[in-house]
Order: C-alpha cells, then structure tokens, then sequence
C-alpha cells in the first residue's frame, strides 16, 4: 500500500514512519526510450505523467541536469489564474486551471491549491475601462470573472491603501474568484511520483549536451551520462531551450530575463487573496506558512545568473509598501531570482521545432506555473500523436512568421 | 546593480543602460520582397548563447550606442566600444 | 534558572529599564538585549514552536537566534517577528513584547495539546492529506495556526530615512579581532576603508572570549585598533550588517537606528570585500534537545561576560570540541556547579577543566534532556543522569561565509573541522578568520593582515590549523531515540530528516524544501549542517557530497522600509508637471494623471459632466484655450533628415513642403502603429514631430537608434525640444478672432497660414510658432512661445477672449470633442495588433515604394487577414451611452465569440447623443450594421458607423 490520505498518516505515525517509500526512482539511464523529456520541471515531469496516462506511452525518461522542481517551477510566486484576454490564452491556462481543480486527487497528492481569488486593482478610469475590457472578454470567452467597485475591493483586501491621497488611489479594479495560489513544489513532486508510478525513469543530475541527429532527424540526446536514444524528443527547459536549441541547429524567439521573487517573514493572516495593483506592477499573496509571497517587474538585462539585483528589489517593495503602508512593518526574510524566457508576445511556444522529432514548450516567460497541467497535457498529445492538439495549435512557432502574435499585453494593456 | 562602461562617458550604473539586441543583426533589405521567414527571423529570433555575449546597449543620457561584451553568466562585463572607427 | 549575577558584564547597572513580557512588568539594564534582560529576570518560556507548540527558550545570543522571535512594540509602533537576540533595551523607550504562537501566552498555551499528536503529524504530512473532500476545508485552520508574529493593521509609516551609498577601496565585514587587524592593515596601507560590524560595540568575540591578541590584552587591543583605524582615516559603523553582496562589488548593508531613529540601508561599492563575520556555534542533537535551558555554549558565555547573566546554577556543558572548555571554566569561575560532557575519549583541555574544578566525563555523550517546561537533567549514554538546569552545547562551528557564496564563491567540506568552508578565491573577495575556518586569534589575526596586504586579492590559501578546535564527529542520525530537534524554529526532527531521505528528497534542496528545514527567519544558520550531515548520515554519503543548499540574500532580515526607503508617495513615479499648473489651479481645475504629467482634467466646480459639457460648447460655439504643453516635439535635422523621415514614417514625409504639417502615423517594426502625429517641415533639412506625450522618450530614443544604426549619424541630429516650448491650442469658431487680438508677429490670414500650415513668429519680444492644427475639428491654432513666457501667453489669451465666452479646456471635454471626429488616441482606441490600414489608412502601406520602418510585416498572413479588428464609429440604439471596455459579439453554433469592443465613449452635447468608437472585426465594411455588445452579462445592441460623428466634410475647420 503505497497510497497517501489520513488513514495511512495514523498508521505510519504508529509505526514510526517506516512504512514510506520513495516517491520516485532514482533509476539508471536506459539506452533507449519511446520519449526522452529534456527538463525536469513541472512541464516536462506533467508532460511525462499525461504521455504515460492519457497516451499509454510509458518508455519515458525525464532528464534533469539538476534536481527536479529546481528550476522556474520553484522559483515562481505559486499563483495560478485563467484571467486573459484572448480566446486562445483563455482555453490555455482554463485548461491549466480545471486540470489544476482536480489535481490533488488525481495525483494523490496534496498540491495545495488555494482558490484564494486574485484581485488585479486599478487606479485611473482608463484602467478601469480596460478591467472592464478583459472582464468582458474572459465571460465571453467561458471564464469566471467580476468587475469591482473600490467598495468590493476594500472588502476582500482591507489593508489594501485606497484613499484618494494616495499615490495610487483605488478605483476598483477585476476579480478571478477561481484563481490562487499551489504549492509549487508540491506540483513537481506530486507528478514526479504518478509518474514514476507509471513507469516514468526521472533522471536527476543528467545535464543534457547534445541531441542525436541522424538523417535529418532528432533522435535522442546525448547527457552528461551518456546518449540516451529516443522515437521522440521533447524540450522543456525554459531559458536553456534556447540554449539548447543552438544544438540542434536553430535559433528560437526568445529572450532571457531575470525575474525576482521575495518573502517576507511570516506572520499571522493579514491577506486573503491575491493582489496585483496595474500602478505599481507588484503582486503579493500571504503563503498558508504565513510569509508574503511577492514579486514585480522583470530585470530586462540578459542574464543566466540567478541572482538578484537591488534596483529592482528597491522599486517592487516600495511599491508594495504604497499598495499596503501595513507591511512597512514586516522584514524581507529571503529572495531569489529565476531565468525566465520571454518570447516577442510573452506567450508560450509549443509545437514542433525545425529539427524533426525534437517538439518544443517554452516561452513561458513570467507565466509557466500556472500553465504546468496544461503545458504537460497538450505537449503530451504533441508527442504522443506528432499533431498538435487544438488548444495548442495557436501556439506553434510558426506564428511568428504568419505575424499571428498572441500578445496579452497588446490587447489588454496588461501583460502576465 | 552591474558598473558598464560607455566609451564615451565611462564607468556608470547599469540603470542608465538599454539593451538594444544581440550584435550582428542586419535588417533585411528589399521591403516587401523579403521572404516571410527571413522577416520573421530578423524581427523575432535570438541566438541566446549562455556565457561570453556581444551585444548593442545604448547609453540613455547620452543616447550613444556601442558594442558591449559581457558573460551573461558570471556578469563580467569589458569596457563598451564605439560602433565606428574613431574618425569615421 | 537563569538569574543576574551581582556584578560582571558590560551593562549599565546604573540605568535600569523596564519592558514588558507577555503582560508582565519586567526590568533590565541599559546595555542589555531583550534576551538577556529576559534570562534575567528568569523567563526561561519565550514562546510556542511553529509547527507542534513547544515551550521554547532562548538558545542563542545573536543574530543565530531561532527561538526569542517574539512581537516586540517600542513607543507604540510594532515589529512582528523581533529576535529579541538583537533587541536593545533603551532608556526612555516603552518596550512591550509579546511571545508568538502562544494563547494566551506562552506559559499556558492552549495549542500546546498538538504535540501530543506530533507523531501524526511529521514532515510533509500535509502533502499527504487533506485530499477529501478537499484542501480549501482544512486551509483556514492551517493557515490561522501558522505564521508568527501578529502585523499590527493600524500600524502608520513613520518617516524612513534614506538609502545611502558609499564607495571604498576595502571594505571589511566584522570588526571582530580579523576584521579589526585587515581594517587597519588596509588603512594604513593607505587605502579606504569601511568597517561595518553588526554588534553596538565593535570586537566580536573577543568582547565575551577576550584573551590576548599581538601581545595585548583584548581591550586595549580593540581600543588601540580602533584609533590606529580612525588615525589612518578608516570609518567604522557599528550596528550595520552587510546582508547581501551583488554585481560587480556592491554589497548592501543594514544600518540599524538606535533611540528610535529610523533603519538606513547602504549601497557600498567595494573594490575589495573582507568577509571576517566570524563562525557560528552549532547545537548537539540529541532527544528533547529543545527545551528552555538548553543554550548554545557560545551563548552562555556571552551572557555571562556582556550581560553579567549566569544561565544556570547546575550546569552541563556537551561538546565535542575545544571551545567549550573555556566556557565551562568561566561558569564554574562565576558560581555554577559545572559538569562536561565530551564525546572525545581524551580531550587535551581535561586537566585544565579539572584543575578548574569542572567535572569532566570524556567519551559520553548527552542522549537526551529531561524536563518537561525546562531542563532538568540530562540523561548519558552510560545511562548517567546528571542534575541540570541549564544544559550548554557546542557541536562545532560553521563559519559565516554568506557573503563569499553570494559572490558565487563555493564551499568546500572540510573533514578536519567539521565545516563547510571557503573554497576557491572570487576575485575582489578574502574571507578571513573564523568566517574561513581559521579559528585561534593569531592565525586569524595573521591571515587579515595577509589578505589586504595585496588589493583585490582573491586572499591566500587559508592558514587553517586542523586540529585548532580538534572536534570530533557529533552528528545527529536516525538512531537517536525520541524527538531530536534540529530546526528549532522550523520545528525538524532527525526522523523527519529520516523520512526525506526515505522518500527520495535526498537533493538537499529538496530535502530543505520538503521539511522547511532553514526556511524560518533565522534561515538555518544554527541548523543547515546538521540537517546536511543527518541526511548523509540517512543516505550513507558525506557530508561533503550532500554539499550545501544556495545561500541567498538578505543574511538577516532587513525592513521593508529601509529598503523602500524615501521612495514612497508622490515621489514614487513622480507626475511630471506643466509650467501652467499653478495658472490652471487658480481657474479652478481639478488634475489628473494622464500620460505621466498631471493635467487639468476639467475647470470649474461642481460635476464633472457638466464642467465637460460647457467646456465643449465653448470649443464649438465660442473658442477654448487647451494646454498642450507635454505634446512631444523632437526636432529631426540635417541633410539627411528628409531621408530619414520618410523611413521613419508610414507617410511620405520629403514631399511636404517647408511650411506645412502632415499627420501620420510612426510603426514599430513589427507594423503595429507605435504612435500617431504631426509632422512639420520647418526647412529643407528640418523636421519637427508631435508625438504622443506618452511616447516622447521612447520616439527619443528610437529615433536615435536609427540615426546610429542606418544612417550616417554626421548628417543627422536628434533633438528634444519637448520642454523648451509651452504650447496652447485654441479652437472653435472664434479663435481666428481671438488670435488677431493677441499681437502676434505674424500674418496669420488664412492664405498665409491655411490649415496644416505653421508660421514662426514672435510674441511678446520672444520667439513664437503658430500652427494650424485641430484634434477637436474647429478652426484651431497652436501656439508655442519658450516656457518661460507660456504664463504671459495663457493670460493674454483668456483675458483677451473674455468677451468671447472664451474657456479653459480640460483633457476629458477634449477626449469627447476629438472622439465625435473619429480621432484616434494611439493606446486607446489602438492596441498593440493595430496596424495603419486597420485605422483607415491603408494609401501608404500599398501605394509608397521605398521602405520604411514596419513595412515588411503590414504583408504578413495576419496582416492581410480579412477579419481584421477595424476602427469603427458606434451609435447606440436605445439612447443609453455604450460603456467602454463593452465587446462586440458574435455567436458561433451557440458559443459566444468577441469581434470587438468599445474603446472610447462620451456625450456628445453638439450631436445631442452619445458617441463611441470602438475595434471590429471587418469593422469599415459594416457600416450601418446592427450589433450586439455585451457588458458585465448584459446584452446592448448598436450600430456601426464611420469613426467620424461630427463635421465628417471638415468644414468647421475653416468657419
């Protein structure tokens, strides 16, 4: 019985907790397998478990050069919502939010998700006619979505500074009641073990150097612990697909930014939801451990580094402190940094890539968390069928050639 | 909070910088007649090379641009170069 | 129990203070932290663990501290989550502090009861549950159980100070005894020096270990330092901590206020950073090893020596190192009855503890402490039970190399030390002393000197003894019996450690993330090696191979406020502002933000509908004055210019002929339209664009790039002359008669000066242009005259068009004005898929031959595409105005789809109805189409027509 719940909680806790198991293998690289995942993040580990699931593709091997859930899966700000503009990001990230709905039962594991609500706040009547624009938009397009008067958005974030002298007065702003937060690492976790469950080999501390390519075609990779031959080859390494793809003969349209994320210490509950204010750029929720959670606008200087820098640490906590004075009281307990990849549009790019047998998804700039369920399922249905599937269609690389951009932050003013 | 060095105005805060795009990039010429993916690539594509970088910065109060080589990786960053020849 | 000896310690008996604990008046001395002042006052229960409530006491004496995190309120303002480690007490300050997690407080607890359930409950249990029915039930219990302190909501910010910087050539870190001797070493080697150290008083350890350093007692050594420092003209600050080191040398440091004042953060940038922060103490584990009474054996030093703090009466002291010796003697010598327990067989201190009349048992070891509020005995691996109230550890030290691992530098395990330790040099970085596992004075001493003897020195191979404190290996592993505790505050046991490991999290990043171990506000700093050296243990590697999870700033918590700093207010994003502002306030006009400058919205009291409507009826019936001062004005020059603009421009620009202004439009290269404007020909080689004001730095700095990039940038020059001119645009029926009253130099008739047409005049003995322009579709002139004079011009003109009915005009009348002509605002009525053709002008994009910038992807599959979204003009059906944000439906077999929506919407008082214009798919072949919108669920119906409502033949601008 290997199975979670409270039963096996009181049972264990009887016997001293011996009775657990590995939540996933540590296997050996096979020399080959139906399906080789470049990136063990949450993309590649869902895509991993829906291959196996959905498809009944179980030679799958997951390569990761690091640990898995390391990369931009533990590094985000854990929120999860469906409120965009386009129909075809609506049908994205709904997929990724109902797939999200059922997830901790369907992986018997507790990911955690809190349907917290996410208030996105705006301070000028010209952001509230845009509130109004995407509101309408996510209705017609079969999402939850409610426009709020500056009353509403006293009650569900009361700390929330909304008098007129403020720097940013609040006039109201829109609300995805459906949206919140999971715990990251428990999503990378909790697909890792379904999908070693399945027959998934994750591969940790197995860097990926090279693809094989014979006639024309992708198939396999070589690693830091030797090839590893594959029918089919997906990459999902965020910012080192584009690296990556210089391997495989290509150039892809991204670009790789720094994005910082902070916690505060914890204290009791203080904030119900989440909040992002359209003046100041930040966004901040209080985690169930009691920390604020919260980050602003990205460092647009290339960087591979990881590392934070004070200028944009200075201007996303002073911001903070405008939408909550309250927090001036709090302290800055940890921060970090992730590499995100940013395409021209800011949405992801999932599809085949110039190189035959080598399929892509990435590009999910600042926005891949809330995308994993549904980035794994639809780059599952990519490899498993080679075609794309409808919801994933919109996304193929070659829209940039047929100028079909999905470009959040041109039709809403408000970017992810 | 990264020092760069314009070639004109030296040693200054990395917040007076703009990244303009990777080096070597040459805009197609012909206007329409050029070719949708060769437009696309100019427009969209990256090399992305992780580690020693050349790319183009502009100085925002002088306005100049140049030729910066940087590691993306370790942040070290060589003094800026003027785009033309001294005299030119 | 812990009590206040007689005398001892460097506290100000003289100068009591009282505070507060949990409700109970207390008192201490000027001098001590709030620690301390609590052990002495015998409060040995500081607060409830987070996770399953155990009473927990002070452990350490600084910055290490994971269990005196309390809610601490000075003179009424609070600080969640203070470690009363680092709290001073001080005169004429009112201190309350509470503990937290604990109801009602921490001695009588009620969640208490949870521990019993602990077993049920370990590491990562809630990943594990709560599955049915489903997480969201169980969430708000969790969440109102977690967390620490209490955030006071009433809480107002008071004034912060401001972030300094500083630049030096050597900046040391720790003014304990290495960081003293490089300091001064660098100072008198001429360089510039900064030494911060995060203690009041600068000396580090040698204020509570003391001893003899280069020949001199420690006192007079810290005091002579210090002047040969200040001599050489180095600076030290005390109450700093460097908590963070950045690109390129930069380190940031916390600057603490002392009596009230506020907390600075400093940006030091650094040619050479010397991180000599010293090393902390690790705790044995072993069961029960969280009880109030077990201290670090550092730390009972330390309150002995600074506080005049005994912590015990009976005392055990468990170590498996030298350090601990010092310690146990010191006790002894202040009264305790002191017992030491050494794992090592034959510890090379015995005879000298014994001589000091310290018991020492060598070879044994504690296995566990007994007590149920507090120690009060440990418990042997002979089965020994020995009488205890305080119970002292020393596992091993650590050094605080934070700093060198965020400047990319990697550690290294040293086997000899026990320790995690500095390994490859980074460049413009030395760690030295203890912070380098170099522990005695003199080495440390020695190797400060050394590493600032050459700038920029990555600092040489460490002078480590291997045997300086001679450890032996203490480590936790899953054969400890009962609860062993090696995270106080994140509450991780051995056996959660176990489970990880167990279970595969057996990445130590994964093992942090899975049982929270380091998580909490003290970040691990007492237990992340043990964590390590337990999941080697668990995993039968060592502790070198588990290797270390990344070290992240800040080392300590830092303020919000500190760090926001003065940034806050009106000085965040500061409105720029008009040369007229303090003209418009005076005529009653109430501001806005609009494109970043603040800007008279409308004039006049009352509602703002009204103001409006008046404002339009003046612009249409009589003339109003509108300041379009922040409207760009980048001058374009050269022989090139003309070349350059037609690049630049969708529209034909060479051919316009000097005199004349052409509208058009400015494309990104993508040929979205970037922004709209007009352009003027002031000569053959002279350009002057009105850009968007919002756009001004950004068409700036793209003009700049082109002129660099494709052009020959010695025929070309870019200039911004936005704010040398004020502009005023007066329009309506009776400006021309407003203009002739203005005595401007200037044949303004209508053949000299036709609409789209500019003169250069002169008013007022200054320069002046006057422009035919109109964005309201009257007869309308622009006038520009140098800023200074704009005051004189506004004057004049309102003062002179009285008579006339002339009004001031506000931005909203002159959005609604410009909408009833179907002018567009480029961000508004356009978004970032509009293209010129999809905004009526289509001529250019298949007409010009030459290229210009964005040509090529006004051709692309989407750009030809035929449900193109169009800009439209929208009447409503039922009278009701049409909300903007309002979308154009359509429904495909049942589904709802949008075409569009609404993108402005205004009364229209000349129209007599509301005017909108809007984006539609295939909108400009629609017209005279009924339409179904949707707002907020509910359905309107409209009719599309052309974007322009009013004047469509453009009569009005010649009336």
């Amino acid at each position: 019985m290997t199975g979670y719940g409270a039963a096996r909680l009181l049972r264990e806790g009887l016997r001293g907790h011996r009775g657990w198991t590995p939540a996933w293998r540590s296997p050996e690289p096979k020399p080959d397998y139906d399906v080789v995942i470049v990136g063990g993040g949450g993309h590649g580990l869902a895509t991993a478990y829906y291959l196996a699931r959905v498809h009944g593709v179980r030679r799958v091997a997951v390569v990761e050069k690091g640990w898995i859930g390391g990369g931009n899966t533990g590094r985000n700000t854990t929120v999860v919502r469906s409120s965009y503009f386009y129909p075809e990001s609506v049908a994205l990230y709904d997929l990724a939010l109902r797939l999200y709905e059922g997830l901790s039962r369907e992986l018997d594991f507790n990911i955690m998700l809190s349907q917290r609500g996410i208030l996105t706040v705006a301070h000028t009547e010209m952001e509230m006619d845009v509130c109004a624009r995407i509101v309408n938009a996510m209705q017609i397009n079969g999402t939850d979505a409610e426009l709020f008067d500056a009353e509403r958005v006293r009650r569900v974030a009361p700390l929330l500074a909304t008098s007129p002298g403020s720097r940013y007065p609040v006039l109201g702003g829109f609300w995805q009641g459906r949206a919140g937060v999971a715990r990251h690492d428990a999503v990378a976790w909790g697909y890792a073990r379904a999908a070693d469950r399945l027959g998934v080999d994750i591969i940790q501390n197995c860097e990926v150097l090279d693809f094989i390519v014979e006639n024309g075609a992708c198939a396999g990779v070589v690693t830091a612990r030797g090839p590893i031959r594959a029918g089919r080859v997906g990459l999902a390494a965020a910012s080192h697909s584009a690296v990556l793809a210089a391997k495989a003969g290509f150039e892809l349209p991204l670009h790789v930014y720094t994005l910082q994320a902070m916690v505060s210490e914890p204290i009791k509950p203080a904030l119900d939801t989440v909040v992002l204010s359209l003046g100041t750029g930040v966004y901040v929720s209080q985690s169930d451990k009691g920390e604020l959670v919260f980050g602003g606008g990205i460092d647009r200087v290339t960087s591979f580094a990881q590392r934070g820098n004070p200028p944009v640490q200075e201007a996303v906590i002073s911001g903070l402190l405008e939408m909550f004075p309250a927090f001036g009281q709090l302290k800055l307990m940890r921060q970090w940094a992730g590499i995100v990849d940013v395409a021209p549009d800011s949405s992801p790019i999932i599809g085949p890539s110039p190189l035959p047998g080598l399929f892509l998804n990435c590009g999910w700039g600042t926005g891949g968390f809330k995308a994993i369920p549904a980035g794994g399922f639809l780059m599952a249905h990519l490899l498993a069928r080679g075609e794309h599937h409808e919801i994933s269609r919109p996304f193929d690389l070659d829209r940039f050639a047929r100028g079909a951009l999905i470009d959040e932050a041109a039709g809403s003013g408000i970017a992810h | 909070m990264q020092i760069f060095t314009c070639p004109f105005c030296g040693a200054r805060d990395e917040t007076e910088f703009r990244f303009m795009g990777e080096a070597g990039k040459q805009r197609p010429e012909g206007g329409r007649a050029v070719g949708e993916a060769e437009w696309a690539a100019y427009l969209y594509l990256q090399r992305n090379e992780k580690g020693p970088v050349r790319e183009i910065w502009m100085h925002q109060p002088c306005g100049e641009l140049f030729l910066l080589a940087r590691d993306n990786v370790t942040h070290a960053a060589e003094p800026g170069v003027g785009l033309r020849p001294e005299g030119a | 129990m812990a009590r206040r000896l007689p005398q001892g310690g460097r506290i100000d008996r003289a100068r009591p203070i009282p505070f507060s604990f949990d409700g109970k008046a207390l008192s201490g001395f000027a001098g001590d932290t709030l620690a301390s002042a609590l052990l002495a006052n015998g409060v040995s229960t500081v607060g409830r663990s987070f996770k399953y409530h155990r009473p927990r006491g002070v452990f350490g004496h600084w910055t290490e501290e994971p269990n005196a995190i309390l809610d601490v309120t000075r003179d009424g303002r609070r600080e969640p989550d203070a470690r009363a480690t680092t709290v001073y007490l001080e005169e004429g300050r009112t201190l309350a502090a509470a503990s937290v997690n604990a109801a009602p407080d921490a001695e009588r607890d009620r969640l208490a009861v949870i521990d019993a359930f602990a077993r049920f409950l370990p590491a990562g249990f809630y990943y594990k549950t709560f599955l049915w029915p489903r997480w969201g039930l169980f969430e708000p219990a969790i969440r109102a159980m977690a967390g620490l302190g209490r955030l006071d909501p009433g809480w107002l910010p008071a004034a912060p100070a401001a972030p300094c910087n500083r630049a030096c050539d050597v900046l040391v870190v720790g003014a304990g005894p290495a960081g003293l001797a490089a300091a001064r070493s660098a100072a008198e080697g001429g360089r510039s020096v900064l030494l911060v150290d995060d203690r009041r008083e600068p000396g580090g350890v040698l204020l509570w270990r003391g001893g003899e350093v280069e020949g001199q007692a420690a006192e007079a050594w810290i005091a002579d330092t210090l002047a040969a420092i200040a001599r050489a003209g180095g600076t030290v600050m005390s109450d700093t901590t460097a908590y963070g080191v950045y690109d390129h040398g930069l380190v940031c440091a916390l600057q603490r206020g002392a009596e009230g004042a506020p907390d600075r953060l400093w940006r030091i940038r650094a040619g050479h950073i010397v991180v000599a922060a010293g090393a902390i103490e690790r705790p044995l584990v072993f069961a029960d090893n969280d009880l109030p009474g077990v201290l670090s054996a550092e730390a009972g030093l330390a309150y002995l020596r600074q506080y005049g703090v005994l912590v015990g009466e009976r005392v055990v002291v468990a170590a498996n190192n030298d350090a601990a010796y010092p310690v146990a003697l010191a006790l002894r010598e202040a009264g305790a009855h002191v017992s030491l327990v050494d794992n090592r067989p034959a510890p090379r201190l015995r005879r000298l503890a014994e001589d000091g009349g310290v018991a020492v048992l060598a070879g044994e070891r504690v296995v566990r402490a007994e007590g149920r509020r507090a120690v009060r005995a440990a418990t042997l691996a002979s089965g020994a039970r020995i009488e205890a109230d305080a119970l002292l550890v020393s596992g091993g030290f650590t050094p605080t190399a934070h700093l060198y691992c965020q400047a990319k530098g990697k550690l290294a395990w040293d086997d000899a030390l026990l320790a995690f330790v500095p390994g490859a040099p980074v460049e413009g970085v030395s760690v030295v002393g203890a912070a380098n596992g170099v522990f005695g004075l003199a080495a440390a001493v020695a190797e400060a000197r050394a590493a600032v003897a050459v700038p920029k020195s990555g600092g040489a191979p460490a002078a480590r003894d291997p045997a300086a404190l001679d450890a032996a290996p203490a480590w936790p592993n899953g054969d400890a019996g009962g609860r062993a505790w090696i995270d106080l505050q994140s509450d991780v046991t051995v056996k959660d450690v176990g489970i990880a490991a167990r279970e595969n999290y057996a990445s130590v990043e994964h093992l942090k993330r899975y049982t929270t171990l380091g998580m909490a506000t003290d970040q691990g700093k007492t237990s992340n090696v043990n964590g390590i050296a337990a999941l080697a243990a668990a995993t039968g590697r060592a502790p070198g191979e588990v290797g270390t999870t990344t070290y992240r700033p800040p080392y300590v918590p830092v303020p919000f406020s500190a760090i926001a700093g003065l940034r806050g207010g009106e000085r965040m994003n500061p409105v720029r502002r008009l040369p007229l502002e303090a003209r418009h306030r005076a005529l009653g006009a109430t501001l806005g933000e609009y494109g970043g400058w603040l800007r008279p919205a409308y004039y006049g009291p009352g509602d703002m509908t009204e103001a409006v409507a008046r404002e339009i009826r003046a612009a249409r019936e009589a003339v109003a004055v509108f300041d379009a001062s922040p409207l760009g004005k980048i001058e374009v020059i050269g022989p090139d210019a003309a070349r350059f603009m037609d690049f630049q421009s969708y529209m034909t620009l060479s051919t316009l002929a000097p005199g004349r202004m052409r509208y058009g439009f400015m494309l990104e290269e993508t040929g979205i339209v970037f922004d709209d404007g007009v352009v003027s020909r002031l000569d053959e080689n002279r350009f002057r664009v009105s850009c968007s004001t919002s756009h001004v730095a950004a068409m700036h700095a793209r003009f700049e790039t082109w002129r660099q990039d494709q052009f020959d940038p010695a025929r070309l020059f870019i200039h911004n002359a936005t704010t040398h001119w004020a502009t005023l645009a007066v329009s309506g029926p009776l400006s021309r008669l407003l203009m002739e009253r203005l005595s401007i130099v200037a044949d303004l008739s209508d053949a000299a000066l036709p609409h789209m047409a500019f003169v250069e005049g002169r008013f007022a003995g200054g320069p002046a242009t006057v422009a035919r322009v109109s964005f309201t579709g009257e007869r309308g002139y622009e006038v520009s005259v140098p800023a200074a004079r704009a005051a004189e011009l506004h004057e004049r003109l309102l003062a002179a068009g009285r008579d006339l009915g002339v009004a001031p005009l506000g931005i909203e009348a002159l959005m609604a004005l410009r909408a009833e002509k179907g002018f567009v605002v480029v961000g508004l009525d356009t978004d970032g898929t509009t293209m010129p053709h999809d905004l009526g002008f289509g001529g250019p994009r298949l007409k010009r031959t030459g290229d210009f910038v964005g040509k090529r992807s006004l051709f692309t599959q989407a750009a030809e595409a035929a449900d193109r979204k169009q800009l439209v003009g929208l009447d409503t059906v039922d009278g009701a105005p049409l909300p903007r944000g309002a979308h154009v439906v359509a429904r495909d077999g049942g589904r709802l789809r949008s075409e569009g929506f609404v993108t402005s919407s205004y009364a229209s008082p000349a129209l007599r109805r509301p005017v909108a214009l809007g984006l539609v798919a295939r909108g400009a072949a629609r017209h005279g189409e009924e339409v179904t919108l949707r707002h907020l669920g509910r359905e309107l119906r409209a009719r599309l027509r052309p974007p322009c409502a009013y004047d469509a033949k453009g009569d009005r601008l010649n009336a």
